[in-house]
């Protein structure tokens, strides 16, 4: 028994391998796809924009790799094939950018806002933003090397003096978080699956499949973080030019008016 | 005069008969260092990627220390328990005929094939909060996701196959004219298990629980889906690997090599200790 599993695991394996190897050969004669890496809160809308640009473009194809920004960037750096980047916030690009990675300036096309998110049966029965501070909640954040964490830590911070929230109210919080994710997707969720009370995600996380199973519970605008989102072309695209046409579609009327519906805020 | 040499002369079809044995027994030779390559290769890369000095200055740090303890103690618990639990399983499919075994194999091997993210998905899904028996305990106030303990139950759940299925194979191994002999003599079957198949089965079951540890350390995707990522209380070694990654690589390697050293450390000590003569 064992034998023969472990025969069909390795014919499997083969397979597999196959399969691939197949794959890589039939790709090579169409043009190279347009390689967009963006940050894991873009992942439904730039899903869209690539699908509609890949309509405007027949014969160009845009593949994504969504993942944490810092995660993108690291990936960058150590060598993966990428055309355009697309980040959650500066600091990442600046990071891509001290290394000479980059060709030309970032331009930003996208703004964001956090939130906090509650599940629809509410099992910390929470009604409003002051009562995460009860001690006892399981509360979910992105960990502070993501940029939605990094903000939302801010945020919190900015909460901690606004009218309403004692002085600790950001401690206290931060106090609450029984797992820092590692991306912001992961935060939705723990969430939407009822584990966690509550979890400090960017609006545009919750979509229409989310919005269903969790009530938002908005940061005013004075004391949130704003996240602005640059995109640059890469020094070692392959596709630049496609790229190039890919960027210029997202900061077209079209591309911005897809980013909308997406509950992304124009850029600052 | 020379035939021509197109012609294959008696000596000539014996050297090339020669040249195809040779290539056919140094192939697999070549098969093998390739393989030895791939798997040896990424390792020592990660070894020799800093130097020692900075290696030894970044694993005192008070995080690197957390992680390793709490890797150390939750592999080490989930084993046991994946021994404790497993043990009867292993013995009742080793010994015994019944109907739906082999569905039984299929439920308990299975876990080796999900993807690791995904059987995080499904153990919240049990024992979550929300979950099918997560909520009767949520009502008896143990919640689960988050913890330590939803730690040990991800590596369970993963590693513990590996040793139901040795254990099992070591079972089988043991001649059954001892176990006719213990039965002649009346031994109780519960003596017979412990002082006949145990020890008979021993390599086994030492192997069996090296390879459910070293899986159950090195789990990441069950387990930051199931119990989440907070350092001293769920973040194990691979997942401050994961995050050190993200920021800074170097930190990430000196992880590594940390928990490749330990790992190889125990191993080895387990190689010796079940290869050791015994009287």
């Amino acid at each position: 028994m064992s034998i023969r599993a472990t025969t069909l695991l390795l014919a499997l394996a083969l397979a597999g391998a196959g399969g691939l190897a197949g794959r890589g050969a039939q790709a090579a004669p169409s043009p190279s796809p347009i390689e967009v890496f963006a940050a894991a809160s873009l992942t439904e809308a730039f899903t869209a924009l690539g699908k509609i640009f890949e309509a405007e473009h027949p014969g160009e194809r845009v593949t994504f790799n969504f993942a944490g920004s810092q995660q993108l960037a690291v990936q960058i750096e150590q060598g993966a094939r990428a055309d355009l980047f697309a980040s959650a916030d500066q600091r990442w690009m600046a990071y891509l950018k001290t290394r000479g990675l980059l060709l030309g300036d970032p331009v930003i096309f996208a703004a964001n806002r956090l939130v906090f998110i509650v599940p629809r049966s509410n099992p910390g029965k929470i009604s409003g933003l002051a009562d995460l501070a009860r001690p006892g909640l399981k509360i979910v954040v992105a960990a502070d090397a993501v940029p939605a964490g990094h903000y939302l830590r801010q945020a919190l911070a900015r909460l901690s003096m606004a009218p309403g929230f004692s002085f600790g109210f950001g401690q206290q919080v931060l106090g609450n978080v029984v797992s820092e994710e590692e991306n912001v997707k992961a935060v939705v969720a723990k969430v939407q699956l009822g584990e966690a009370d509550a979890g400090g995600v960017y609006r545009s996380d919750v979509t229409s499949t989310v919005s269903d199973k969790v009530t938002v519970l908005d940061i005013p605008d004075p004391y949130n973080v704003i996240a602005a989102y640059p995109m640059a072309i890469l020094a070692r695209a392959q596709a630049a030019k496609g790229a190039r046409d890919f960027g210029r579609f997202i900061v077209s009327p079209l591309g911005q008016q897809t980013l909308r519906g997406f509950n992304f805020l124009p850029p600052p | 005069m020379r035939p021509p040499s197109r012609l294959p002369t008696p000596e000539s079809r014996g050297r090339h008969a020669r040249g195809w044995s040779a290539a056919l027994t140094g192939l697999p030779a070549v098969g093998g260092a390739v393989f030895l390559v791939l798997l040896v290769l990424p390792m020592l890369s990660l070894v020799i990627r800093l130097p020692p000095g900075d290696l030894l200055s970044r694993l005192g740090q008070p995080l690197i220390v957390q992680a390793l303890r709490l890797s150390l103690e939750t592999s080490i618990v989930s084993t046991m328990a994946v021994t404790i639990l497993g043990l009867p399983l292993a013995h009742l499919l080793a010994m015994r005929q019944f109907p739906g075994k082999r569905l039984l194999e299929v439920l308990i091997d299975l876990p080796m094939v999900l993807p690791p993210t995904v059987a995080g998905v499904g153990l919240l899904l049990a024992f979550g909060r929300a979950g099918t028996l997560g909520r009767a305990l949520s009502a008896l106030g143990v919640t689960i996701p988050f913890t330590t303990l939803a730690v040990i139950l991800a590596q369970m759940f993963v590693a513990g196959p590996f040793l139901v299925n040795s254990a099992r194979a070591g079972f089988e191994e043991v001649d059954t004219k001892y176990l006719r002999a213990a039965a002649t003599l009346r031994a109780s079957p519960a003596y017979t298990f412990l002082r006949i198949v145990l020890p008979l089965s021993l390599p086994s079951l030492v192997a069996g629980a090296a390879m459910t540890w070293a899986r159950a350390l090195g789990e990441f995707g069950a387990t930051i889906t199931f119990a989440g990522n907070f350092p001293g209380r769920t973040q194990t070694m691979p997942l401050a690997v994961y995050e050190a990654l993200q920021s800074d690589v170097d930190a990430a390697v000196a992880l590594s090599v940390m928990l490749l050293l330990v790992s190889a450390g125990l191993l080895l000590t387990l190689r010796t200790v079940s290869a050791a003569p015994r009287r």
